[in-house]
């Protein structure tokens, strides 16, 4: 089996310090909707100004390089065991070069680590077997002050007048934007699942934002909502930073999971403007990245 | 965009208001999550007996503190095999976790400036009223470009706590920020958040 700890530790490189086109291309947009002078406005050009300089010096675009969550997709004859290996290999490697910092900590004693290594969830890792022969590698990295403003509904909400349907997903999201300010760094990307159980869904939310940006959601309800759901929470006024302005979210993407008749969650997950996630392929021993 | 030295002058900070750009220079401490708990506990509110170093990084820090600047950020920092540390990116964390430690701390060291992300509550307000002190926002994420300003890491306290956590002494030059809570009861996040209070109930 080949060695792709190399490949692997410039996935990483550049999910840290070179953010994706479509993302750029978003925030490209966003400065434009915003007044000459404003405060959201700076705002967006510093971070533009930052994203050049990042990829430029090859530095972390933000300090906090989150956690590292991989999804991988391996057709048979692969070795998940070895993978693993290299993937922790790389993460830690990439640790010492100052692409990540060190953000593993012991649960209890607060205690880093110091090489992002910790127990079998950090970093985060997960496979799936894939029919064809390609090997594809999946990297977001996801940082803590957006994680922290992901919220889970559990519908009905009467307090937020929310049934079971299309119409309570929009009230909960909305509220989860209202509820995350400025806090995530907007302008954010939401990843939104509707059902599964309440980690499935959790899951199931990341699993949306590894969309494009300007994708089209196959299910055509659903699109419709994520047009809906951006449009109007861009008209809260949140802005960049929380800073006022035009532009709170950069896009939505919604899945749904199959879920209990019982039970009926909405997994809010927040991605910040530093939207870093990049893939690599593996076809016939030669390795791409996008 | 306005000039500031630090340490701050009572008639600096007075003089700040909402809105206002900055560019910040001189020696700040960077402090997040454990370095406010440890603090508030040991020296603040005392439920803590110092332990260690404690006291010798309190007696470091409290000069430092005095007027200054306490930044709130988890750098990413080379150099830590050698000593000879470099921040390499250096972008505010979200403020609003020390919620619950920053106005005694203001009050307790005479902190003037509290630097980070995503503004903070009513009880830092209050704090800046009376130390009279402000928060000064940075651009969250924009890690590389603030890394720049910063000139020199002096030294570091509290490594133990890990290097996004531990206590960075560092020369800034032109820091950049916009100061969103005021010494005379302004804040911006204030604001924004009940604009858009009033614009979901609109929508739901």
């Amino acid at each position: 089996m080949q060695d792709l700890t190399e490949q692997i530790l410039e996935l990483v490189r550049l999910a840290a310090t070179d953010l994706p086109a479509d993302v750029e291309a978003g925030l490209r947009r966003a400065v434009e909707d915003e007044q000459p002078g404003s405060a959201a406005r700076n705002a967006l050009e510093t971070i533009l100004k930052n994203v050049e300089m990042a990829r430029q010096e090859s530095t972390p675009i933000c300090q906090d390089t989150g956690t590292p969550i991989f999804y991988v997709y391996y057709p048979l004859g692969w070795s998940t065991r070895k993978l693993k290996e290299q993937i922790r290999q790389a993460v830690a490697r990439a640790t010492a070069l100052s692409y990540l910092r060190p953000n593993s900590v012991n649960a209890l004693t607060g205690k880093n680590t110091g090489n992002n290594l910790g127990d079998e969830h950090f970093p985060s890792i997960h496979f799936e077997e894939v029919e064809g022969d390609t090997l594809a590698v999946e990297l977001m990295l996801k940082g803590g002050g957006c994680e922290n403003v992901g919220a889970q509904y559990s519908l009905p909400n009467s307090d937020l007048g929310a049934g079971r349907d299309l119409a309570g997903v929009r009230r909960v999201v909305l509220d989860a934007v209202y509820k995350a300010q400025g806090k995530g760094c907007a302008p954010g990307i939401l990843g939104v699942a509707i059902g599964g159980d309440r980690g499935s869904s959790y899951y199931g939310s990341k699993e949306a934002l590894y969309r494009q940006l300007d994708d089209t959601n196959p299910d055509p309800e659903l699109a419709a909502l994520e047009g809906t759901l951006t449009a109007e929470a861009n008209q809260l006024g949140i802005g960049p930073m929380g800073f006022g302005g035009q532009t709170t979210l950069l896009g939505t993407k919604i899945q749904g999971l199959h879920r209990l008749p019982a039970s009926y969650f909405v997994s809010v997950s927040y991605m910040c403007w530093a939207f870093r996630r990049r893939r690599m392929a593996v076809r016939a021993g030669q390795v791409s990245y996008a | 965009m306005r000039k500031l030295n630090i340490p701050f002058s009572d008639e600096d900070i007075r003089a700040l208001k909402v809105g206002d750009p900055v560019a910040i220079s001189g020696v700040m401490l960077t402090g997040r999550d454990a370095a406010h708990k440890w603090m508030v506990e040991t020296f603040v509110r005392g439920t803590r007996a110092p332990q260690g170093d404690d006291l010798q990084v309190y007696e470091a820090i409290r000069p430092l503190l005095k007027g200054g600047a306490i930044y709130h950020c988890g750098p990413v920092v080379a150099g830590l095999d050698t000593g000879d540390y470099r921040f390499v990116a250096a972008g505010p964390t979200t403020s609003t976790r020390e919620e619950p430690y920053q106005g005694d701390v203001m009050r307790h060291f005479n902190v003037k400036g509290v630097v980070g992300k995503g503004g903070m509550g009513p009880p830092t307000l209050a704090a800046c009223s009376e130390v009279p002190g402000v928060y000064l926002h940075a651009i969250g994420g924009a890690a590389s470009l603030i890394a720049q300003s910063v000139q020199r890491v002096l030294a570091v306290y509290k490594l133990e706590f890990g290097v996004p956590e531990a206590m960075w002494v560092i020369e800034v030059k032109d820091f950049p920020a916009v100061v969103t809570m005021d010494s005379h009861g302004g804040s911006l996040h204030a604001e924004i958040a009940a604009r858009s209070k009033s614009a979901l109930e609109a929508l739901l």
